[in-house]
Order: C-alpha cells, then sequence, then structure tokens
C-alpha cells in the first residue's frame, strides 16, 4: 500500500481534471488516474493517419462556462481558440446554403426570409431567457426531492426564483414547450426548411431521439444554455484540437497540486466496510483514499469497477436500465486539398457544416435507427479545422471531421458491413454537397459507436455517457440514488458527464461535483 | 446469466387430465391432483400459484389434529422453486437474501428473507444448499425478474423448476415413522433444516427435515412421474400411523401456532404494495436473527442499519388474548376505553393444542415495548348478529407451541 489520498479520481476526461483541479485548489490531497497515456478522455488530439491530426471524440467547444476558463486559468496554462463565433452552414446541394448564427446578435442570417429573420430574433431571445434558467439548473448540484438538508431546500428556491423571474408570460411559454417536441415547436415558429432542419439537428445530436420524439425541447434547451452563456465564445474550435484544452486542464491540475498519473487503469474501486476505501489498478497495485470519484461513465463505475454485489437490486436494475447506447459515429478524412462545398466560400468551410436540409430529412434519417438500421441518406455535422488551424495537417492538407447522426450502437447488419455501407452512404451525400471531395481523401478513419465505447471506455459508446431526456436529467440524472455525485456506496461520487448536466465539453459535472464534495463533506 | 423457465414433464399430465383448450381451464393441477380429488369429502378447492389445491378434505378439525397427534400430508407442489446454480451462486444469494449463506453447508436449509434496497420485505422462502455451487429457492410468489435483475453482475443460471419437482409435506409426531416405513433407511438422524438424498424404487428422493407446522415433520421431493407412487406408498405404510391428507386451512392453523409468517397475511411484499407505508421490514416483523448485518453487502442493508439505528416504526408481536374469540382482523388500542389506536391483528387463531386465545399482531413503536397490556376490539358474528367486545391482552412467546419432538435427534417415533 503506498501514501494515502483524501480523493482518488477515475478517468482524466475533462470532468475528471475539473473535479480535481477544484478540489486540490482547497487543499486537498488529490491523485488522478487516467488509463490511457495522455488524459483527456474523449477530448483529445490524436493522429489518425501520418501527419494528420483530429480531435478524436468532441471536435467543437461551445458549452465550457467562460468563468470556469477563468477559475482555472486555462489560457494562462496554454488554451488557446483557433477560431470562436463559428456561424452555422446548413448546406443545401441545389443552391446557395443558409449561414446563420443561432447565438451572436447581428444579422441573423442570409437568404431568410423577413418572417423568419424576425422569427429567429425573437426565439434567439426567448432562448436566452430560458437559457438562464437553464444556466443555473446546469451549474446547480441537483437537490433531493427529500429535501432532506438545508443545501436542498436552497438550491431548489434558487431555482424556483429564477423560474419566477421569468415572469408570467415566459413561464407560460417554458411550460407550454419544455415537453415538447422540436418539430412541433419549429413547425410553430419558422418557415425555411433549412433553417428548421439545422435547429433540429442541434435538438437530436446525441439523442436517441427523432426531432419528432418528446423531449428534444430540451435537448435543444440545454445546448442553447451552453451557447448563450454570457460572455462565452459561441461555437468555438480549440487551437491544436480538443487535446489542447484537457492539456491546459492538466497542467492546471498538476499546478493546483493534483498528482496525475497516466498508464494507471483502475480494475475495481476497493470497498471496506461498506465504504469505497481505495483502488486497485489493473497492474494488481492498491491504492488507498478516503472517497473515490469517478469520471467514468455510470454503467462502468457501478458495473464493473464497483460490481453488483455492493449495491442492491433495485439500484442495479436502474443502472442496467439506463439508456447509453451511442448513436453518433465520426468520420475522419484527410483530405490532400480543401473541398469546395456548393455556395460555401473557402473561409466559410471553416464554419460548423451541417447536411440536414429540413425535419423531414432528419426525421427519416432517424427512422431507421429504431430498428437497428443505418439511414439511407445521413445527417452530418461537418468541421474543416484546418481551416482555421494548419498545425493539425501537412502543409496545405485539410482534415474533416464529421460527426453522424444516428447510427445505431449494434446495427443488424453487423459492425463490418455498417462501416462499410456508412463510409460509403455519407461520402455520398458529400460528394453531392462538395463534388469531388471522394477524390481528396487520402485516408480515413470511421469510430462507430462501439470504436467509441472501446476507445474510450464508455459503456454503450454514447460519448454523452448516456442519453439527456426528461427521466435522465436533473435530479433524476443519471438514475435515482446517484443523483448528488454521491453514490449508494458511502465515498463514492461520479463527477462524468452520466451526472448532471450531462455530456459536452462543459466541465459543469465535475465542477458541481467537486461543489457537492467540499459542501457537504465526503 | 441465463435464464430458462422450464416447461416440466407435468404439462403432459395435466394436458390428458383435461382436454378442454387451456384458457378454459387456467389453473393447474398438480401430479397429485387425481389422488387428492379422490379422498376429498367438500369438494373446496383454493388457488395457490396458480394451481388447484384442496383447501379442506374433510374437516379442519381432524386434519389440524392429524398434524399434532398422527401425521398428515399436504401437497406443496405448488411452491414457487428455483434452481440457482453458477461459480457465483454463494455471492449470488449472499447478496439477495439477508441471512449469511457462506454459513449454510451442503445439505442443509435455511429458512430466510430477502429485501429491496429500502429494506422492505420482497418475500420470504427457503433456501436448500444441494451443492457447493447449486441451490434451490423456495419461494411464497413468483419471483424470476427480481432473480434475473439480482442477477447481473454475477455468474449464475437461474431457472424456475416448480413444474419438475413434486413436493409433499408429512408433518406430525408419526411422520418420521412413516418414513422408515417406506424404507427411508436413517431418516431419523436427519437434524431440523438438514436434507437427505434417498431412494424411492429406481427414484431419487429427497428429504428435508423442514415444514410449516412448528412440529416433527418432512417435506419430500421428488420427480413428477415419482409423485404417485410416493403418495401411495406413504398412504400404505401410513395406514398404522394415523395418516390424513389435510388441506390449506388446517396447515394455516398450525403454521400460526409455531408463530410463522405468511406473505399477504402478516406481511405484504414490497412488489405489490400501492399505498405509501404499507410495506414491512424485517425487524419489524420480528426476524432480526434472520439478518446478518455483518456480512457485508445485501440487498437493503443501509437502509436496515439505517432503522436499527433509529428504531423501528412498528413490530410484530406474538399475544395471548382473554377469552376464545379468535380477534380476526381487530384493531389494537392501549386502554379499554379504546382511544388511542395502536395496532391490529394480522393472524389470530383459538389454538386447540394451546387452548389459549393467539394472534400475531402488529404494535406500533413505542407501544410495542412499553406497553405489557393492549385491548383488542373483537367482533363476533353469531346467527346474522354482530357483537363487539375489548378484550385484554398481553404480549407472549413465540412460537406458541414448539414440541420437544420436533427437534429430538434421532427422531422419535410418535
Amino acid at each position: 500500500m503506498s501514501e494515502r489520498f483524501q480523493h482518488i479520481v477515475i478517468g482524466g476526461g475533462h470532468n475528471g481534471l475539473v473535479c480535481a483541479t477544484l478540489l486540490a485548489r482547497r487543499g486537498r490531497k488529490v491523485l488522478l488516474l487516467e488509463s490511457a497515456d495522455q488524459v483527456g478522455g474523449a477530448a483529445i488530439t490524436r493522429e489518425f493517419a501520418p501527419g494528420f491530426q483530429v480531435s478524436a471524440g468532441a471536435h467543437l467547444l461551445h458549452a465550457l462556462p467562460a468563468e470556469l476558463t477563468r477559475e482555472l486559468q486555462l489560457e494562462r496554462h496554454g488554451l488557446r481558440l483557433s477560431a470562436r463565433s463559428l456561424p452555422t452552414v446548413s448546406l443545401n446541394p441545389d443552391g446557395a446554403p443558409l449561414v446563420f448564427d443561432a447565438v451572436t446578435a447581428g444579422a441573423p442570417g442570409e437568404r431568410l426570409s423577413a418572417p423568419d429573420q424576425r422569427a429567429l430574433m425573437e426565439f434567439r431571445r426567448q432562448m436566452a431567457r430560458f437559457a438562464r434558467v437553464f444556466d443555473l439548473v446546469q451549474s446547480t448540484v441537483p437537490f433531493r426531492l427529500g429535501m432532506e438538508g438545508s443545501r436542498d431546500r436552497i438550491n431548489a428556491l434558487k431555482i424556483a426564483l429564477r423560474i419566477r423571474l421569468l415572469g408570467k408570460r415566459d413561464m407560460r411559454e417554458l411550460l407550454r414547450i419544455a415537453g415538447m417536441n422540436a418539430y412541433d415547436l419549429l413547425e410553430d415558429v419558422f418557415t425555411s426548411e433549412a433553417l428548421k432542419g439545422a435547429l433540429g439537428f442541434d435538438a437530436t445530436l446525441g439523442a436517441e431521439h427523432g426531432p419528432r420524439s418528446p423531449g428534444t425541447v430540451l435537448t435543444l434547451l440545454a445546448r442553447w444554455t451552453g451557447l448563450s452563456r454570457d460572455g462565452n465564445h459561441g461555437v468555438a474550435q480549440v487551437a491544436g484540437g480538443m487535446g489542447q484544452l484537457t492539456q491546459s486542464m492538466a497542467r492546471a491540475a498538476t499546478a493546483a497540486g493534483v498528482q496525475v498519473r497516466t498508464g494507471a487503469r483502475v480494475e475495481r474501486v476497493l470497498v471496506e466496510n461498506d465504504r469505497a476505501s481505495g483502488v486497485r489498478l489493473q497492474s494488481g497495485e492498491t491504492i488507498a483514499g478516503d472517497s473515490v470519484i469517478s469520471n467514468a461513465d455510470p454503467k462502468t463505475t457501478f458495473l464493473k469497477l464497483v460490481g453488483a454485489e455492493y449495491l442492491d437490486t433495485d439500484f442495479v436494475r436502474r443502472v442496467d436500465h439506463y439508456r447509453a447506447k451511442g448513436n453518433v459515429a465520426k468520420l475522419h478524412l484527410a483530405l490532400d486539398s480543401l473541398p469546395e462545398f456548393r455556395g460555401v466560400e473557402a473561409i466559410r468551410a471553416g464554419g460548423r457544416m451541417l447536411v440536414s436540409p429540413s425535419l423531414e430529412a432528419l426525421e427519416t434519417a432517424f427512422n431507421p435507427s429504431k430498428y437497428r438500421q443505418l439511414p439511407d441518406a445521413p445527417v452530418l455535422e461537418i468541421t474543416i479545422p484546418t481551416v482555421h488551424d494548419a498545425s493539425l495537417a501537412p502543409p496545405g492538407k485539410h482534415v474533416a471531421s464529421i460527426l453522424v447522426n444516428f447510427v445505431p450502437y449494434d446495427p443488424q447488419i453487423g459492425l463490418a458491413e455498417a462501416r462499410a455501407q456508412l463510409q460509403r452512404t455519407v461520402l455520398e451525400v458529400l460528394e453531392r454537397h462538395a463534388p469531388g471531395i471522394g477524390k481528396r481523401v487520402h485516408a480515413s478513419e470511421l469510430l462507430l459507436p462501439q470504436d467509441i465505447e472501446r476507445e474510450f471506455g464508455m459503456a454503450g459508446g454514447h460519448w454523452h455517457h448516456g442519453a439527456l431526456s426528461f427521466d435522465q436529467f436533473f435530479v433524476t440524472r443519471p438514475v435515482p440514488g446517484a443523483t448528488q455525485y454521491a453514490t449508494p456506496l458511502p465515498g463514492l461520487y461520479l463527477c462524468g458527464a452520466g451526472a448532471h448536466p450531462g455530456g459536452g465539453v462543459s466541465g459543469l459535472p465535475g465542477r458541481n461535483a467537486a461543489l457537492r464534495i467540499l459542501e457537504q463533506g465526503a | 446469466m441465463n435464464a430458462a423457465r422450464s416447461a416440466g414433464p407435468t404439462a403432459n399430465l395435466q394436458a390428458q387430465s383435461n382436454e378442454r383448450p387451456h384458457y378454459q381451464r387456467p389453473q393447474l393441477t398438480t401430479p397429485f391432483f387425481e389422488r387428492s380429488q379422490f379422498l376429498s369429502e367438500t369438494d373446496t378447492y383454493v388457488g395457490w400459484s396458480g394451481y388447484s389445491t384442496i383447501d379442506v378434505f374433510s374437516s379442519v378439525e381432524q386434519e389440524y389434529f392429524a398434524i399434532r397427534n398422527s401425521a398428515a400430508v399436504f401437497d406443496l407442489t405448488p411452491m414457487v422453486k428455483y434452481r440457482i446454480a453458477g461459480p457465483d451462486a454463494e455471492r449470488y444469494l449472499n447478496r439477495l437474501i439477508t441471512r449469511d449463506v457462506a454459513k449454510l453447508k451442503v445439505n442443509r436449509v435455511a429458512y430466510t428473507v430477502w429485501c429491496n434496497e429500502n429494506g422492505h420485505l420482497v418475500d420470504d422462502g427457503t433456501v436448500f444448499r444441494v451443492g457447493k455451487d447449486e441451490f434451490r429457492l423456495c419461494t411464497a410468489e413468483r419471483q424470476l425478474d427480481w432473480l434475473l435483475d439480482s442477477a447481473i453482475g454475477f455468474q449464475v443460471e437461474i431457472g424456475e423448476v416448480t413444474e419438475q419437482i413434486a413436493a409433499l409435506a408429512l408433518q406430525g409426531p408419526t411422520s418420521c415413522a412413516i418414513l422408515k416405513a417406506i424404507g427411508l433407511v436413517g431418516v431419523e438422524n436427519l437434524k431440523m433444516f438438514d436434507m437427505g438424498q434417498f431412494r424411492l424404487g429406481e427414484r431419487a428422493l429427497m428429504v428435508s427435515r423442514t415444514g410449516f407446522t412448528g412440529d416433527l415433520g418432512y417435506e419430500l421431493w421428488i420427480e413428477p412421474e415419482g409423485a404417485v407412487e410416493l403418495w401411495d406408498k406413504l398412504f400404505e405404510a401410513g395406514k398404522l400411523f394415523g395418516i390424513r391428507a389435510i388441506g390449506y386451512q388446517a396447515l394455516d392453523m398450525a403454521r400460526i401456532e409455531a408463530g410463522f409468517i405468511l406473505p399477504n397475511v402478516d406481511f405484504i411484499s414490497a412488489a405489490h404494495t400501492i399505498r405509501l407505508n404499507r410495506e414491512t421490514t424485517p425487524f419489524e416483523m420480528g426476524l432480526e436473527w434472520l439478518v446478518a448485518l455483518d456480512k457485508g453487502h445485501f440487498n437493503g442493508r443501509r437502509a436496515l442499519v439505517a432503522e436499527k439505528a433509529r428504531g423501528s416504526k412498528c413490530r410484530l408481536l406474538a399475544i395471548e388474548i382473554n377469552g376464545k374469540k379468535p380477534a380476526h382482523g381487530s384493531l389494537i388500542y392501549d386502554g379499554e376505553k379504546g382511544l388511542v389506536e395502536i395496532g391490529e391483528i394480522k393472524s389470530a387463531l383459538w389454538s386447540p393444542t394451546c387452548k389459549r386465545n393467539i394472534a400475531l399482531a402488529m404494535i406500533q413503536a413505542p407501544y410495542f415495548s412499553t406497553l405489557k397490556e393492549f385491548w383488542v376490539d373483537i367482533y363476533v358474528h353469531r346467527e346474522l348478529h354482530w357483537d363487539r367486545r375489548m378484550e385484554r391482552a398481553w404480549p407472549v412467546e413465540r412460537p406458541f407451541f414448539a414440541p420437544d419432538r420436533r427437534k429430538a435427534v434421532p427422531a422419535g417415533d410418535r
């Protein structure tokens, strides 16, 4: 048995790093264990073809609160943005794309009708007001519904007050839309198919939902909240890829006194006298800690690292039923030159390009995933980070990082066949929007949800560590019994995206977990 | 994890016994059904876990006295049975139930309960350790979903084997003598909660010294094809030992005297409660002797540790009541005036053997520990006339009736 720590953080994803740093800043003795050779979890930059680098998981930064960036002094520790306030470019194979910025002020879009322009302005203002509620919700430790402690009551009251401050009209509107589906809401508000398709894409990316599925306004609100935080940078791109964000976090952690160990895979959480007492590494080494904080997803944490024998059947059943099957695939392309997208100026190719031409197209792409089948016409989010950041590829070459929504975790046709088919259909879609792109592809890598599961150790390959929906949100995320970052096993905490407020590179689960541990004792 | 709900060979027997389509005959029958029906004088049936079983063969009193004075045969087949096997079987059961399975030796049986995460009772039953890695769990209610969900994370196979095993309880002072008479050599040496493997002709017959009567008695387990032969041999050999088939009602009398609890009578499974606070914990049922808080984690342990520290909100007490009228469903008060209601009767009986008016009563805190005397409001229905009387009651030892013969080794012959 080596030296003893107050907190052992399992997993050096961005949330683990944030949590560890905030604890160490308050004088706690913290050890962070990462199984890979570099920290970062799914927010890493890695080579996928000789000379070509890409953000392996998340590729855009839009949810990290500026406040947290400042608090962790990430810029001092090397964080640079290569682009900020990237516009959304909704591609159209038959004509000019729709370019708009969902959040920032100014001309809301090109080629939008006057009524749609007005509607977008108003929608933005309204969503920003709701986002103020959600911002508080996201950065609050969920209260226990039994209100067992004063902190529970305070947190509940703060949120109630923030909702009250919306005023009657907005409260009514929030109640009206919160449980709606994105399709109905967007149809209510807009006429432009390209605009609705693009906003619908945001409402469904990473959710196991089509735009007509209930609860998709919630996912849209959750995303919007990150985008519209005060003083934020909109949709941004990290210089050097996402890995540079987590590298800066790692430097902040080390500076705060966190001991960071990479290449240290935790095999088990040790339990003594009904309390998490440390961890055992794959190497056999055991490390003692007063508490263990898991950045791993809930299923991995409870079913693999802790083990069902230390948990009750009811709880294990809830964890088992927790929906965490990924449905987003990621395609990386090494390109010999910058592809030309129809109607898109070269610099706009550095924006966030969407292939989601309409809500119908989005729903149609979603439908097959219900039956574990692949979409015929996939909907995509395309970024070409090299437009703003030449360091990621050899001179003159480019990288495309593409999210493919609605790819089932366990396709009926099997993984090998699914891989080939998806690569083919995505390139067909790309070819329609950027003729000749296929010929520029020098190398490629396709990560299916199961590949994401394997590479990042996320059970189910869901990079939000579980679907975000009403039943897996706030006071019920991930599952009742583990909703306060604390878990049924005393001394064990969650700090990853499986905890509130969920996925996206926000650092908030890690921050909230640290708050919870500091405020209410470990 | 691996689930197999096996269709037993008895399915064929049932198909033969009646040619009506199954949906017109939803109740199953056990392999002993024709033998039971032949002995039934009253044709009263009662449903049990989807089976038709006999409520009363001739008269409840005669059947009851067979349990206490000679030997009684009760068809136990509908008892739900699961086979639990695999390298993690012991660990699995230890997490599932409240008792320490590691202490249960091969060929031993244990009565146990199991709880959900709130420490609320899900069911009670018996665990038979058939081998190092193989157990049989007999339950009052069907539990497959709970057992399978409990198996997440364990290497264990769970199969329902209710239809694959025919079972009879043989209970009463002459039960051992009858077993010896059908050739079970050495059966008298079984201790309480022992089980032994015997043969009945070519067939394997498992005998456990267990039962629901609090008397000397055994439970016999055999493949369904051997059921009728077993029945016939017992009744042939039992002629001189006063053997008698008994129904559910007589057994219920004996189990109250023995102080045994019955699901849906004395407690209700947390899986079925709809109203708040209708669930019950093992401590509330007076079953702390079943709860091994020191064995490591098990379902409900954290809640039970908290309850132990906090104190239970009620408790099942064995009580005796003045008079002879069984206090079925009575409310209990702190004083004769009936001002403060402090509990209620769950099971009640005029005990023919003890000659006492006994009951199992759920009494609220703090009265279960502070009061030495309660008042029970008994309603009496005589010739279409309701009458009520307030009777004095007081806590007594449980069980109400515990003859030495139930424990004696070697077991006696009468």
